[in-house]
């Protein structure tokens, strides 16, 4: 902590769409060389918040003043407020995948001698900032060949290069397996000592605990409160109950398990990288789920736990597939997603965005998706049952939207997690796979989901949960399998089952492979 | 089931989301958006009727209208079931000189009974496009370098078939079913001081009406009796009251000509038909889903490859359509014909409302966009202007288009 000077004042800041008041006198102030921690739930405003201040919401469109080292700001563009060191690293990350890490690090800025770009000086300065950031790799590599994780870091290195002196983070680690995770914290550390202001925006609560010395936390486009980490008497539980308004006793609904006869089971099941010959993928793995039972499922980014999933779901992902899918004790072969619409089993895809919704339909048109025969008579959609089932489901599964009418890319990431499971709860599965169910999602919305999946047991179906949050598996699941490098290494019970005891097992096998 | 402004057809499918309730500021943009095609036609038709002293809306001129359209607007159809798929077409002006001459050659040179001759073309049509969409949903080449490909093949193989002359003249059927006209089946009746019109093309008129208000009533009725929300009475009769008013006007017109065209007869089938099929059908719905996201379309069981190979089947029988109108038309099948039909086709259906990224659009509205560009051409032709200038306005009109449904996205992107 360094005493109280101010390098950014965000103040009385209001913003408002058609409608919709965003922002509502939003006050925050950052203080030199901070790490601050912006929380909220999705839709509290926390991403218009820093695109005001990034000036893609330009100076005139909002109410309020920004005053930064100051000074009066009134940015007209991004790259009004990126010349004054204010950089934002998107969820989404920016980079362009065909060209060089140093390409990428000075796009826009190129290190030119008389108007042609110095390439030696451009991929030495690159390397230097690449070792800034620890990354071990070579200038001239091409961004599509690095992990998400590496992808992250070139990012900041590109901010470095801009000199910047505030450096915000949408959600940085949302896509980082554990290991890259902590890697970026450190990094986060060391540019706080090095005199780098930073703003991170997350939903991983244990993060922010770790690495912020102050939250602020938005709810509703207002700022609740600022709190000091520093003292160590802030809970984790203090922060939710800030971002949601009400005390949350419990994380996840109580839940007593009903379980019966298997309704799936997987014997042997082999899969190959259709896209890196001769790759295992996912070796002779076995697991089985039971009516009423919610099974989790733990791996590690690249475990291969979403390429489990989606070959045994109508093989959408993978090439020399081997193994027994076995429904109700009947082995059945699984061709083609229909077939696997046919057999009773759902998946909910980890990204939603991009795999699950049709983002320019409106709700119903995305409920119907997949069911969409059950609506039709010899081919014709009936439209008005169609708009009943899907305003059913938005009353029964509680999304906020005005009508089905409405388009989903416009709904927040609980809501259309919500309506992906509307979409396959429609179907009339047997079984649900959930890759990710809550990834992105708020914590009060998270709650609702887990009621959802509670009452999907409750009604004899089963449940795979795939997830990267152990606790959730923990508080979710009745039985969790491991799965490491293809691998199924460990079938745990929820009784028996510990973050660390999972945890060893999600890396065993990596540590007995010979190198 | 014979009506004539598109417009109606529209109302009759109804918009169902321009009724929801308690989004009323949003409501209006989104209405924009959907009705501005309209809107803008309205405009230019009014544009042009003042321009040209009236004559534009002459009964003779709305006939030419659309008799000279009719094949781009068939064309049109297929397209814009092929953008919202999210892919191109950019063969058809071949496809449509190919079929042409197969036609002609089937006909004229080996008297090949008309109606069979027709079905034949039609199945020719049909296995071009099974070609194309071989190769863009299986094989995984993008449509706008297959059908770029296509365009000389079909060319090449159209100049093979004809050997650089033309072939003609076509059996009467053929050429009065392009250029030909509805009998007097039961004769004139007077219209004070309109003159004579033909009695039968103004009782389909009717029937088409009284067809619209049924269905229109039906579906309203059926929302009803699902408690969604529907528009005011009030404002739902005046909506019936002016496209009915629009459709009796077109038909009065061409009955106080030469009665119905027989083109336009077929059109509003197709234009009713594949209204139903993209609103309705399990099919159709299944277009939209891929266009608007195919990954997330694959993952919920759509057969993705086997909608793109079927549309691709459709718009090549669609060409097959256009290339027998337009050789009955000049009653001849002509080694250029057809000769940058693709493009009118693509500019309709984007002046219609399609979306660049595909997942958006409607039949009508690409009907639309081409009589759009058909008042255009025929509106400046009557007022004598040249064609540079005619270019340089569907140019800009094209333009203009697209710019306005960027410029509506980025703002409703914007108020996330």
């Amino acid at each position: 902590m360094t005493g109280s000077d101010i390098i950014l004042q965000m103040q009385g800041i209001t913003k408002t769409f058609p409608g919709v008041k965003a922002l509502q006198d939003v006050n925050l102030d950052v203080r030199r060389g901070e790490i601050l921690a912006i929380c909220g739930e999705n839709g509290a405003g926390k991403s218009t918040l820093m695109k005001v201040l990034s000036g893609v919401y330009p100076h005139g469109s909002y109410d309020g003043e920004i005053l930064f080292d100051g000074e009066p700001c009134r940015f007209a563009g991004i790259r009004d407020s990126e010349h004054r060191g204010i950089v934002i690293i998107h969820q989404e990350l920016a980079l362009a995948s065909n060209l060089s890490i140093a390409e990428n690090i000075f796009l826009g800025n190129e290190q030119a001698t008389r108007g042609m770009i110095d390439w030696n000086k451009t991929n030495a300065a690159a390397a230097q900032l690449l070792r800034r950031v620890g990354l071990r790799e070579n200038p001239t590599t091409q961004v599509v060949d690095l992990g998400v994780g590496k992808q992250q870091l070139v990012e900041i290195a590109k901010a470095i290069s801009k000199d910047v002196k505030l450096l915000i983070l949408d959600e940085p680690t949302a896509a980082l397996n554990d290991e890259d995770s902590a890697h970026l914290l450190e990094l986060l550390r060391g540019l706080r000592d090095e005199g780098i202001t930073c703003v991170i925006i997350s939903h991983k609560l244990n993060e922010v605990m770790a690495i912020s010395d102050r939250v602020t936390i938005i709810r509703d486009g207002k700022t609740i409160t600022t709190l000091d980490l520093a003292g160590g008497d802030v809970t984790e539980d203090r922060i939710i109950s800030g971002m949601v308004g009400r005390d949350l006793d419990h994380r996840f609904p109580p839940h007593e398990p009903n379980v019966g006869e298997e309704v799936l089971r997987i014997e042997d099941w082999t899969v190959h990288s259709p896209t890196q010959h001769g790759r295992v993928v996912v070796r002779e793995a076995n697991l089985s789920v039971r009516r009423g039972e919610i099974v989790g499922l733990a791996g590690l980014m690249g475990a291969g736990r979403t390429e489990l999933a989606m070959s045994v779901f109508g093989r959408s992902y993978g090439t020399n597939i081997s193994g027994r899918i076995y429904r109700d004790g009947k082995e059945v072969t699984l061709k083609s997603v229909q077939d696997a619409i046919r057999h009773g089993i759902a998946y909910a895809t980890e990204d939603r965005k991009r795999y699950g919704l049709n983002l320019i339909e409106d709700i119903k048109r995305n409920v119907s998706a997949a069911g969409l025969r059950k609506l039709a008579k010899g081919g014709w959609v009936d439209d008005n049952e169609e708009f009943k089932v899907a305003d059913d489901y938005r009353k029964s599964m509680n999304i906020k939207a005005p009508s089905v009418g409405s388009v989903v890319g416009k709904l927040s990431g609980g809501n259309q997690q919500k309506v992906v499971l509307s979409k396959w709860i429609f179907t009339d599965p047997e079984v649900l796979i959930l890759d990710e169910p809550t990834r992105g999602i708020d914590v009060g919305a998270k709650y609702e989901i887990y009621t959802i999946i509670n009452r999907l047991a409750d009604q004899g179906k089963g449940v795979l949960v795939i997830s990267s949050e152990l606790p959730e598996l923990l508080g979710l699941c009745d039985r969790i399998y491991t799965l490491a490098e293809g691998r199924i290494t460990g079938e745990v019970a929820r009784a028996e089952a510990t973050q660390e005891g999972l945890m060893t097992l999600m890396t065993a096998h990596g540590q007995e492979v010979p190198r | 089931m014979t009506s004539v402004a598109p417009t109606n057809a529209d109302l009759a499918l109804g918009t169902p989301s321009a009724s929801e309730p308690g989004n009323a500021p949003r409501r209006f943009n989104l209405n924009l958006r959907q009705s501005g095609i309209y809107i803008a036609f309205a405009l230019i038709v009014v544009l042009f009727t003042i321009l040209t002293g009236g004559d534009l809306l002459a009964p003779q001129n709305i006939s030419n209208i659309v008799v000279q359209n009719s094949y781009i607007l068939v064309l049109a159809i297929g397209m814009i079931l092929i953008i919202i798929a999210g892919h191109i077409d950019l063969s058809v002006g071949s496809v449509v000189a190919a079929s042409g001459a197969f036609a002609a050659i089937m006909m004229v040179d080996h008297n090949v009974p008309w109606p069979l001759a027709l079905l034949i073309t039609l199945v020719f049509g049909g296995l071009i496009g099974a070609w194309q969409g071989y190769w863009v949903a299986y094989f995984g080449i993008p449509a706008f370098i297959v059908t770029l490909a296509g365009m000389l093949l079909f060319r090449a193989v159209t100049l093979m078939i004809l050997g650089n002359r033309g072939i003609g003249p076509f059996p009467d059927e053929v050429r009065t079913l392009s250029n030909g006209f509805t009998d007097g089946y039961l004769g004139n009746i007077g219209l004070g001081a309109l003159g004579g019109a033909d009695l039968f093309s103004i009782l389909i008129g009717v029937l088409a009406v009284a067809a619209i208000v049924w269905t229109q009533w039906r579906a309203r009725a059926g929302r009803v009796k699902y408690n969604q929300a529907v528009e005011p009475l009030a404002m739902f009769i005046g909506k019936l009251v002016v496209a009915a008013a629009i459709l009796m006007f077109v038909v009065i017109q061409l009955a106080r000509f030469r009665n119905l065209p027989w083109v336009l007869v077929l059109l509003a089938v197709l234009v009713i038909g594949y209204s139903v099929l993209t609103n309705r059908a399990v099919f159709g719905r299944q277009i939209y889903a891929v266009g608007g996201n195919l990954q997330a379309a694959t993952l919920s069981g759509v057969k993705v490859k086997s909608v793109v190979f079927w549309l691709f089947v459709n718009m090549g029988v669609l060409a097959g359509v256009a290339g027998i109108i337009f050789a009955g038309r000049l009653n001849q099948a002509n080694p250029t014909a057809g000769d940058s039909f693709e493009l009118d086709a693509i500019a309709a259906a984007f002046i219609g409302g399609a979306a660049v990224q595909g997942g958006v659009g409607k039949v009508v509205g690409a009907i639309t966009g081409g009589l759009i560009m058909g008042v255009i051409n025929n509106g400046m032709s009557l007022i004598g202007s040249p064609s540079e200038r005619v270019m340089l306005v569907k140019g800009a009109v094209l333009l203009a288009a697209v710019a306005f449904d960027v410029y509506t996205k980025r703002r409703a992107g914007a108020s996330r």
